[in-house]
């Protein structure tokens, strides 16, 4: 078996999973300001959801992959509902107050979505089921599974649609706007509430995805999934340059390999010192590193400006 | 009744009052001058008619108050205002600057009218791809103005468009103001250069520390004795 193939393949699903989730901090950090820690807890949420609607869809005898599809859009749908409530209850009316109150808000959210999925889920793992036909390839001397090929091509088609998306159309452009100047924006017509709004449920929807696609690959759900998750793809966004679309998917994809080929090779590396369940530390090493030595990211150019 | 009608109208950053309850009006097509010294509070005016700051007072548009009407509805009732200092989306290019000045449109005429925006200012049409922020501050008024006409404004408020601009672009840009002015847009410009704007404008009122002071002709400003000690040098 080819070790490094096989951890480059690891890093990428992984990295995919990363680069949507730290597209909807970035993207709320590039309009707002604001960190919004309690996103990843959306990514749980996200996939909570679809889990739910698989068992009772499942119990309802219809096909696997109509299954998975109506379970994806309810999540997508619930997630965005969620985003939009998240912005429109704890961060709309601390708008102007000083940062450090939003960013404290926002880890009060964080607790009382995990609080509140423990409360309905409960603290065990659940099993989330394969409705993909688990198939592996062969590449090299590394595997590949279906899911994990969906999952690639699946972060792909959503990032190129995010892009043109904010790239080629009115309400990209508007989001650009807002992000840019807002009172520029309001001046040209531009309804910043909805547009600010708009951009929570995006980045929702691309965290609701994100859910399903780490608990398909992993097989397992839990409350408490999304912090950690959320704290990575935090890091991602931070490495990429925060605020920079193009940025949070390099990171996210990036920081999957680092990951996994640090898992891979940190034992040999380190002598036997240092094993594979290191591999978490290793994100928060990158976090560190970009923080001391590169603070506005790999693309990002203007963090200091916003702070 | 005017199009636009202002009455005691004031504004205040928390205890400091910048407008202290002015009244003026603008007609139908009519280009009107709005002149005062630095502080004066002739930002603020052109602000808190924008949406952009609250007011107390009377502030009607075709007959219609604006208190409760928010910044971005205004645009879509016809108000269009050109900043002081632009503000223009640095990181875009100068055609989605003047894109994103067309946002309440969804009609088919849009390229057209940046096709006349570019004949108004050819200057802009060469660098239609270029991004705005590496634009000089003369394009730059250009793209301001550009992308307020392209929301097809029926009152542009324009907050001194000749600021920090050397003398050839000066005359350029209000060579547009009365190009613009002649088309029928109703215009109300803020300036500090009193000479320039009283010579395009049909009327002007004098702005002192959050009072006017004098309203008249442009002509009856320009000759006298007040203005011409006081913003003319002489
Ligand atoms: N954000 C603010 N907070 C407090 N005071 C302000 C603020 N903006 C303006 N002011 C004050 O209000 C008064 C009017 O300011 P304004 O900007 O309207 O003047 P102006 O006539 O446009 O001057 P200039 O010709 O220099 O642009 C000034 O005394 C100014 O200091
Ligand atoms: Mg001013």
């Amino acid at each position: 078996m080819d070790i490094l193939l096989q951890q480059i393949i690891n890093g990428l699903v992984q990295g995919s999973v990363y680069a949507l989730v730290a597209l909807g901090y970035t993207m709320v950090y590039g309009i707002l300001g604001l960190i919004n820690f309690a996103h990843g807890e959306v990514v749980m949420v996200g996939a909570m959801i679809a889990l739910a609607a698989i068992q009772v869809l499942l119990a309802a005898a219809l096909s696997p992959l109509l299954v998975l599809l109506l379970s994806v859009l309810l999540a997508v749908a619930v997630c965005m509902a969620l985003g939009y409530s998240i912005e429109r209850i704890a961060y709309r009316p601390l708008r102007h107050a000083p940062r450090l109150a939003p960013l404290i808000t926002a880890i009060g959210v964080s607790f009382v979505l995990q609080n509140l999925a423990m409360i309905i889920w409960g603290r065990e793992y659940h099993s989330f089921p394969q409705l993909l036909p688990n198939a592996s390839h062969h590449i090299g001397g590394a595997i590949i599974t279906e899911v994990q090929i969906t999952i690639v091509l699946i972060a792909i088609l959503v990032m190129t649609g995010l892009m043109l998306l904010v790239h080629r159309t009115r309400l990209g452009r508007a989001m650009r706007a807002v992000a840019e100047n807002q009172t520029s924006a309001s001046l040209m017509g531009v309804n910043i509430n909805k547009v600010i709004s708009t951009t929570f449920m995006l980045g929702s929807a691309l965290a609701a995805i994100a859910g399903i696609m780490v608990s398909a690959n992993y097989g397992v759900v839990h409350y408490y999934m999304g912090f950690m998750l959320g704290l990575k793809a935090f890091t991602a966004a931070v490495l990429g340059g925060i605020g920079n679309l193009r940025g949070a998917m390099l990171g996210g994809v990036l920081l999957g390999l680092i990951e996994s080929l640090g898992a891979g090779y940190m034992g040999a590396l380190t002598g036997g010192i240092l094993g594979s369940h290191y591999q978490d530390a290793l994100a928060f090493v990158v976090l560190i590193a970009v923080l001391v030595f590169r603070p506005s990211g790999l693309l990002g150019e203007r963090v200091s400006e916003r702070a | 009744m005017s199009l636009l009608e202002v009455h005691d109208l004031k504004v205040a950053y928390g205890g400091i009052h910048a407008l202290k309850g002015i009244s003026l009006s603008v007609a139908q097509g009519e280009l009107v001058a709005l002149i005062g010294s630095n502080g004066a509070g002739k930002t603020t005016t052109l602000k808190a008619l924008a949406g952009l700051l609250p007011y107390s007072g009377k502030a009607h548009y075709q007959n219609t108050s604006l208190l409760h009407r928010a910044s971005h509805q205004r645009v879509l009732d016809g108000i269009a205002l050109v900043p002081e200092g632009r503000g223009v989306f640095a990181r875009m290019s100068v055609l989605e600057n003047l894109q994103m000045g067309a946002y309440i449109r969804h009609d088919k005429e849009i390229a057209q009218d940046i096709e006349r925006i570019y004949d108004l200012f050819p200057r802009l049409a060469e660098r239609r791809s270029q991004l705005a922020g590496t634009l000089s501050g003369g394009e730059q008024q250009m793209v301001a103005m550009g992308r307020a006409l392209m929301s097809r404004p029926t009152l542009l408020m324009l907050d001194e468009p000749s600021m920090g601009l050397a003398p050839l672009m000066v005359e350029k840009i209000f060579d547009t103001i009365r190009n613009i002015s002649a088309q029928g847009v109703s215009i109300l410009l803020v300036e500090q250069n009193a000479k320039l704007a009283l010579e395009v404008a049909q009327r002007g009122y004098v702005l002192e520390n959050g009072n006017i002071t004098l309203e008249d002709s442009a002509a009856n400003l320009l000759g006298s004795a007040a203005v011409q000690r006081a913003y003319l040098g002489s």
